[in-house]
Formats: C-alpha cells, structure tokens, sequence
C-alpha cells in the first residue's frame, strides 16, 4: 500500500540521504560529493621521458657497487665476520683434533678385532692377495656397489646439464670447437700411436691385477679414460665415434652395473642366508682366484673409463 | 630364516638396477618402470612392516658372507619399514602428480634421465632408512645429493642452473661435515657399525675420555645434516630450489629428501651416540634455538612472499625448524612428535605443491598472488585440496597438522626450562602460518573482478588432469587418516623408537 512520491519530494526524506550516503555520493556532515571518479591518468612523453629516466638512475645507484653505501658496509662487515668464523672453526677443530688418540699408537681404538681380522684373514678368507681390494670388494662389497653407482648418478647429471640434444644448436656450438688449435698436428698424432697402445695395456693390466698388487678399477678405469682422451685429441671425433659413441657407452654402462649388481645380489643373497656360494675362491696369487673380485673390478673400470670419456667429451663439445 | 626378510634388501638392490636400467630405456618406458618400482617397493616394505609387526621385534640383515663389524649389514625395525612404506607412497603419488609437468619442462630426449635420478634418489632413501652402518649411510647420502640436484636442474632455464649451484655447494658443505664427524667417531671408536659405536661411545661418555672430541663430531655431523635439511640460518637454497624446480622436484625435494637426512639424524641420535649422551650434551640446545628461530623466520618470509610456489618454499623452513625443536626438547615425546611431524609435513608439503601447481594452471600459468584472485572456483578439486593443505598447516582439528602440534604441545608440558619458549613459539608460528595460509584461501575463493578472470583462467574439468586430480584425492585422503586415525601411528612410532636401543 506504498504511494507514489514525486521525485523531488522524495530527495528530501531521509531514506534517500542515507541511500546517497551508503552509496558514497553523498557526505551528510558536508553536504558535497565526497566520492567521484578518478580521472584517469594521462601521460604526455615528457611525463614518460622523465620517469625512463628515474629508472635509470635508481638501476645505476642500485647496481653502484662502488658507491653503495649499504653494499660496502655489508662486505665490510662480511669480510670481518668469515674471518673471524675461520679462525674460530680452525680453533675448534685443532682443538678437536689435539684431543684425538696419538697418531700410530698401538692401543688406539682403531686397532681392534676388525682391522685386526682383515690382515690376518683377509687373503684366506677373500682369495684376494691384495687385502684393500679384498676389503672394499669382498667385506664392504655394499658400500663399493654404491660408490661405483654415485659415479653413474654424477655422469647423468653431468649429461642432463651439458648435452645438446637439439641438432641446431650442436651446429651451433661446434662451430667453436678448437677454434684456434691446429688440426691433424702431426707431433701429437706420432706420440699419440706410440703412447695410447701401451697406456691401454697398463691400464688394463692395472685392472686385471687389482686383487693380485696394488691396482683395481676404479685406477685402472682412470689410466684408460685418460688414454681415450689423448687419442681423441690427436685424431678427432671422426675416428673415435668409429666404435666409441653415446649408444656404445650406454650399454656399456648399463651392462657393467647390471653385472655387478647382479653378481653382487648373487653374494649378498646366498651370504644372508646361509646358502653357500659356488663362485670358488681359486689359488690366491693366480689371475682366476679370489671369487667375483676381478669380475667386480673389470665392471667398475669399464664405468670408470666410460665416465671420464664422457665427461671430457661433454665439456668440449655437449655429446659424441 | 624367513624369505620376508629378504625384501628390505631386495628393495634396495632394485631400485639401484632400475637406475642403470632406465639409461638404455627411452623416456615413456623409463617412467612405466619407475611407477611399477615403486609400486613393488611399496608394497614389499608393506609386507615387511606387517611382518615385523607380527614378531614384534625387529631383525639384522647380513650383506654377503661376513658378519656385522666386518661386512656391511641392515637392519629392520617398526619405524624403518613403516618409514619405507611411507616413502613410497608419498613418492609415487608426487610422481603422479608432476605428469604434465614433467611431459612439459623437461626435454623429451632427457626424460629418461630424470627416472634414473628418482630411481637412484629412491634407492638411496631406502639405504639411508635401513643402514645399520655409518659409513654406508655416508655413500648413499652422496648418492641422494648428486641426484637431487639433477631432479632441480632438469627443467633447464637459469633459475634452475643457479638454484642447483647454491643446493650443490650448501649441501656439499653438509656433507663435508658429516664426513669429518663420521672421521672423528671412527678415530675415537673404531667402528663403522651403528651398534658398535654406540657401545664404545657409552664406554667414553662414562669415563669422560676423548669429550672434547666427541662433542665436536656430534655437532659437526649434526650441523651437517642440518644444512642438508634447511634448518633456519642455513636455508638459503632452499626457496630457489623448491620455487622454481619441476613439479614432481619440489614434491619429492620437500617431503622425502630432507626427511631422509632427519631420519638419518635420528638414527645417529638413538642407535650411534645414544639418547642420554645427546640429551646431556649441548647440541640439543643449539638445535633447539635455531628450531625456534626457523619457525618464527620462515613464516616471516613466507608472509613477504609474492609467489605461491615460493611460499609454500618458505613455509617448509618453518616446518623443518618445528622438527628440530622436537629434537631439542631432548625428550622422548618430543622425537615422537617430531617423527609424526616428519609424516605428517611430507603429507602436506607436496599436496600444497600438486594443489599450487593445480591453482596456477587454471590461472593461466602465473603463480603471482594477484592472478590468483578466484582460481579456487576455476580449478575446484585443487582449491579444495590447497585448503585442506593449508588447515593441517596452520593446525585445524581433523587434518594431520593439528596433531603433530598437539604432541609437540604435549611434550613441551613439564619441561623444566623449554616449556615457555616452545609454546610462545608455537603460538606465534601458528599464528604466522594462519596469516600467509589463510591469505591465500581467502584469495583463491575471492569473487573475481569479471575481466581478469576471463583472460587466461578458465573452469579446469578433472578430466583434464586425470594423475594430478588423482594423486590430489589420495593425498587429501593420506591427511584426513593422519589427522584422524593417528593413535596407531603414534604408538608405531614409539614401538619403533623403542626398537632402537
């Protein structure tokens, strides 16, 4: 039952001021518009111009090393607190260390029935003459199975930061490869024939012989990296990609973990579980003796090798 | 001998083949392999769990011939099984979750690569959980840093690049010191093996021989493993590292890489020196300041921050510092609380990174605060998980969070000088992480003005992300058991600490 008001009567009543002031046109203690639109916000170039140039100034005060207040101060202070905080950790640590057991003497803790047993029983019990490669390959095989596989992780992450998969960028790359070195140099090509040959031969005698002498894959693994790399220095990646390439290191990595966990699972398994092994022990001394050791240690030299090459090939060029 | 008690041992062995494996496999095979892993690993530790559920105590693990001072062993308890297990799940569903991402950030001809880093990362976890050996423990955290780092630098642009070079040198540091600590420990010892060590180290402590030098490698491999999980002052790399990563990276990084490092802070707390030698020594203290600093500072952070991803970053500083002030309390309720909150942060920290990265696709890829206005009705299931994230963060009834910081309450009860510090600091990160949390879902339900919303952002069916939506239910599921149902974890918990000793 609500009547019509004409409009202007109706401006006056107080439902329409509160309306006005809930609305926010209208200030009932002023009586003005208290809100209205803002213009919007020209820019002539001159406005423009100046503001491109405060940002330039504050980029060159911000990036001021020189005469950043803040930033001198900071390394001021920097400098004094790391020195401060060596010399405190070299205290600690001297400390520490002046408080260990004497070094060699015969009661320390360190020499007790474990290393004890390792040099007593070592050769009879690992078949390995040299009893470090029996440790590290019989006693702590687990500890080694691992290692070998941190150098797999390591080359992965290796080839996931530096290999170039896309083919233009390779071309791009590769035009800078050995810029400013002599191709075919004939010096090293000579004393390349005459040196990777027997560095191949002792580095694979150093892994053949690893549980008879001092050796063992991961050296040996080294020596013939390392003897790849000068032959691929001297004569490029057109003869080594002949029967070195990703593919060929792929599966040869592959098949080298693969055997070792493998063989090792074998030992560990029968080991726990009170199966005996039927890998014999051999003659120590002799080239077939001391069990999967020389198994275990052409695999790790095989991973070793192919590592090395790759990442020497990776940092020249990001692939083969 | 029981064939179950193989599986620990097999499960190791096969994640470490399935590494090499992946190499020679392409990418889409690569990623079947990794799933059917885990899969399998998951449920061997399952069926490990049950087992010594069953006898009620756990069992010793020889590897090869020889036994324990000589030969390497592991060892299986309650908490290590319930640990794998746990792992495993909260790995696959990551790995389910970051599907697209991966397809996505990562160059088809590496994707292969990124299987052998997580079966590796896998492996090295397992290792870490059941080693009985220090030594071992020190080869397979190598193994968890090398190939974290390729899990951040995958996604190949310069903030990966220079996130993965600060990990690297932060946690190459780490591990330097626990190299040196373990070096002390052996020198004053003689052993490698947990158990042996733990004898010769009560021996000293009761003589007082050697304290200085005891004392220096506890801390040392303590500040260690502290870089290594981003305690509070340390944790510089840590917000580059999670914020800018891949998916399925930020998940696995933040909820099973720093917790592997704390389980393994655990196990030399309670199996190498012994709880009696930690609690009288004044590392504890230490961790227990720096505990507390984190909590308060990387909420702090958090709050600053502009970018979502970066935030739930910072909001992990927050939480790992709840952790160790569990540890600092130097009571057992107190590591009970914190190993509960270890399961229950791993639960939440990759569900807020699924649920984000849900958020930020209906947002039209931005992960800024402004262009998240209303992305709760674009994406709902993400929405709704990034608030059940973000109630167990900040400690609602129902959810996990509640409860860890119920227990942490319950432990600080009593406690002769850390009672007051602990629940003041409690309050105020409770209150902290109540600001940037629930900032965050109050934006994501914001009506949107019109116009910004109808530029890039859009209604995202389920169907369109069927893993991501997938491993969001289960992960929602994982934090209502935990939060509801947490009587019997607790009481695993204990049992398995008590398996320790």
């Amino acid at each position: 039952m609500s009547k019509k008001v004409p409009e202007e009567q109706y401006q006056k009543t107080f439902s329409y001021k509160f309306k006005q002031w809930l609305d926010g046109t209208k200030d009932p203690f002023l009586d003005t518009v208290e809100m209205k639109r803002q213009e919007t916000f020209l820019e002539n170039k001159e406005v423009l111009q100046q503001r491109e140039e405060e940002k330039e100034r504050l980029l060159q005060k911000a990036c001021d090393l020189e005469r950043n207040a803040e930033f001198r101060i900071f390394r001021k202070i920097y400098r004094v607190f790391s020195v401060l905080f060596c010399v405190s950790l070299v205290i600690m640590l001297l400390t520490a260390v002046s408080n260990l057991p004497t070094f060699g003497k015969a009661d320390n803790p360190v020499n007790n029935e474990v290393s004890a047993r390792y040099i007593e029983k070592g050769l009879q019990e690992t078949g390995a003459v040299n009893i470090v490669t029996g440790m590290i390959l019989d006693y702590r095989a687990f500890d080694t199975l691992g290692e070998s596989h941190v150098l797999f992780v390591a080359t992965c992450a290796v080839l996931i930061l530096l290999r170039v998969d896309k083919k233009d960028d390779r071309d791009l790359y590769q035009t800078n490869d050995r810029k400013y070195e002599p191709k075919n140099d004939v010096i090293l090509q000579t004393v390349a024939r005459i040196l990777v040959p027997p560095i191949f031969i002792f580095g694979i005698y150093i892994i053949l012989a690893g549980h008879l002498g001092p050796g063992g894959g991961f050296s040996g693994g080294a020596v013939i990296g390392a003897g790849l790399i000068l032959y691929l220095n001297a004569f490029g990646f057109a003869k080594t990609e002949k029967f070195f390439t990703a593919k060929t290191y792929r599966i040869m990595s592959f098949g080298a973990l693969a055997c070792y966990s493998l063989a090792k699972s074998y030992s560990f398994y029968t080991g726990a579980n009170d199966i005996e092994s039927i890998i014999p022990l051999g003659t120590p001394g002799a080239i077939l003796s001391s069990g999967l050791i020389l198994l275990l240690n052409i695999c790790v030299g095989i991973v070793v090798a192919g590592t090395m090459y790759t990442f020497y090939c990776m940092f020249r060029k990001g692939g083969y | 001998m029981d064939f179950i008690q193989n599986f620990p041992f097999m499960s190791i062995i096969l994640s470490l083949f399935s590494g090499p494996l992946s190499s020679i496999l392409n990418g889409k095979w690569a990623k079947r392999v990794n799933m059917a892993v885990i899969t399998v690993i998951g449920l061997m530790s399952g069926s490990v769990l049950a087992y010594v559920l069953g006898t009620g105590q756990g069992f010793v693990y020889r590897m090869g011939h020889f036994s324990a001072p000589w030969g390497n062993e592991i060892r299986v308890g309650v908490l290590e099984a319930f640990m794998a297990l746990f792992f495993c799940v909260i790995m696959l569903l990551c790995m389910l979750g970051g599907v697209a991402e991966r397809e996505k950030e990562i160059e088809v001809s590496k994707q292969n690569l990124y299987y052998i880093m997580v079966n590796l990362l896998l492996c090295s976890l397992l290792a870490l959980i059941y080693t009985n050996d220090l030594f071992t423990a020190y080869v397979f955290v190598e193994i968890n840093t090398i190939s974290a780092c390729g899990l951040i630098m995958i996604k190949q642009n310069g903030r990966t690049i220079e996130a993965a070079t600060r990990y690297m040198i932060m946690s190459l540091l780490g591990s330097g010191l626990l190299l040196l600590g373990i070096c002390f420990l052996y020198d004053l010892t003689g052993h490698l093996l947990m158990s042996n060590i733990k004898e010769q180290v009560q021996m000293l402590a009761a003589t007082g021989q050697y304290h200085i030098p005891l004392v220096v490698s506890l801390g040392l491999m303590s500040v260690g493993l502290a870089i290594k999980s981003a305690l509070y002052p340390f944790h510089a790399w840590l917000p580059d590292a999670y914020g800018y990563s891949t998916l399925s990276s930020a998940a696995i990084l933040s909820s099973l890489v720093s917790k592997g490092y704390i389980f393994l802070l655990v196990k030399i707390f309670y199996r190498v020196i012994g709880f009696n030698v930690i609690c009288e020594s004044k590392v504890i203290h230490v961790l227990f300041v720096f505990g507390i600093l984190g909590m308060i500072m990387g909420s702090v952070s958090a709050i600053q921050e502009r970018d979502i991803r970066r935030m739930i970053a910072y909001s992990s500083v927050a939480q790992i510092g709840y952790i160790y002030m569990g540890f600092g309390l130097g009571t057992e309720i107190g590591v009970v609380a914190s190993i509960y909150h270890i399961l229950s942060h791993a639960a939440t920290k990759s569900l807020l990174f699924v649920a984000a990265s849900g958020i930020t696709d209906a947002s039209g890829g931005s992960r800024q605060f402004r262009d998240l206005t209303g992305a709760g009705f674009r994406n709902k299931l993400a929405g709704i998980a990034f608030t059940v994230g973000s109630l167990s963060m900040v400690g609602m009834p129902m959810f996990s969070g509640f409860i860890s910081k119920l227990l942490f309450g319950q432990a600080a009860m009593g406690h002769t000088h850390k009672m007051l510090p602990t629940l003041i600091a409690l309050a105020v990160s409770t209150v902290l992480n109540a600001i940037y949390f629930m900032k965050t879902v109050i934006r994501l339900y914001a009506p949107g003005s019109g116009e910004e919303a109808m530029v890039e952002g859009r209604v995202i069916h389920i169907k369109e992300q069927p893993a991501k939506s997938v491993a969001l239910v289960f992960f929602i599921l994982l934090n209502l058991i935990l939060g509801l149902n947490s009587e019997p974890v607790i009481r695993l918990i204990e049992s398995g600490l008590q398996m320790f000793d």
